[in-house]
């Protein structure tokens, strides 16, 4: 590992001691909130995983029953049934912090009734099933929404985390060691090089005088 | 426009979202999904897209990851899922742990 370019004063010494002491310190806090970071994203990630699975088990279901639908009617007669919704999801969406991420926190108020928003008249009962399902699936489809973002979000967050420990574990610090050891050699070596030179001094003065 | 979900989908299927709350924007092809998802983005928050579509856009939906909202999700179409979901989790699982916790049993 390459030393700091810097002069051996003790100024310099004091300098980089204290740079030493904040790197450490940073060090260890990064890595704590990596390793919440990652117990957290681990209970996320399961969760994610069985609201996923049961999002398309459900929807698969229900679109293929709405394929039977669109087989029957028109697309024309379709697009009628559908054009005025009738319900209205009520949804706040707003933002949760994850060890300082700001991921998005979506809560349903009040989940889509069963009402079909058009007349039995206008379209095929294959139609009915499905809407009444996805009136369902859409809650959970939300709440997959917001656990699926977090879940990617926390996954960056978790990896430009993971970099920074890695820079100041195995460059920032061994340099900042490294180069305090060379001013400490430098410095000591300069103080024996001065008790050296006064001995030999004192014996010069000695002999003159005997 | 006033909603604040919406679904980008191929064929009828997105229009039984409608009667759910959802505005549904039919999308045919990839390029004509890339431009509705970049108009939808700056007002929607949550944007269903069906997987099929969101293969090809990979990108831009990536790119939307930095920020919390809007939140792009994939759905299967009609057809079935592509799994493109899964191949999404999986991606950021290997990403933040580094190892695979939840599919390599099955794989066995």
């Amino acid at each position: 590992m390459a030393r700091l370019n810097v002069n051996p004063t003790r100024m310099e010494l004091k300098r980089l001691k204290g740079r030493l002491s904040t790197a450490v310190r940073g060090h260890k806090l990064l890595k704590d909130k990596s390793d919440e970071m990652i117990r957290r994203f681990s209970v996320l990630i399961k969760e994610n995983k069985r609201l996923r699975d049961e999002v398309e088990k459900e929807l698969s279901d229900c679109l293929a029953q709405f394929a039977y639908a669109s087989g029957v009617s028109s697309r024309a007669q379709l697009e009628k049934a559908f054009s005025i919704p009738k319900v209205k999801l009520d949804v706040e969406y707003s933002t949760d912090n994850i060890m300082s991420v700001d991921v998005p926190k979506i809560t349903v108020n009040g989940a889509a009734g069963g009402e079909l928003p058009y007349a039995f008249a206008e379209i095929t009962s294959e139609a009915d099933y499905s809407v009444k399902k996805i009136s369902e699936v859409i809650v959970e489809m939300m709440k997959l929404a917001e656990v699926e973002k977090t879940v990617a979000m926390l996954a960056a967050e978790i990896e430009r985390n993971k970099r920074r420990v890695n820079a100041l574990e195995h460059v920032m610090i061994p340099q900042l060691n490294e180069t305090i050891d060379y001013i400490r050699s430098k410095l000591d070596e300069n103080e024996r090089a001065a008790t050296t030179r006064l001995m030999k001094v004192k014996d010069m003065i000695a002999d003159r005088n005997g | 426009m006033q909603g604040e979900t919406a679904i980008i989908g191929n064929g009828d299927s997105v229009l039984a979202f409608k009667a759910g709350g959802v505005d549904a924007y039919p999308a045919d092809d990839a390029l004509k999904a890339r431009e509705t998802l970049r108009r939808l983005a700056m007002t929607y928050k949550v944007i269903f897209i069906t997987d099929d579509l969101a293969d090809p856009l990979d990108d831009l939906i990536s790119r939307m990851n930095e920020q919390p909202y809007p939140v792009i999700v994939p759905i299967p179409s009609e057809g079935g899922s592509t799994g493109y979901a899964v191949k999404k989790l999986k991606e950021h699982m290997e990403r933040a742990l580094g190892v695979d916790i939840l599919f390599n049993k099955e794989e066995r």
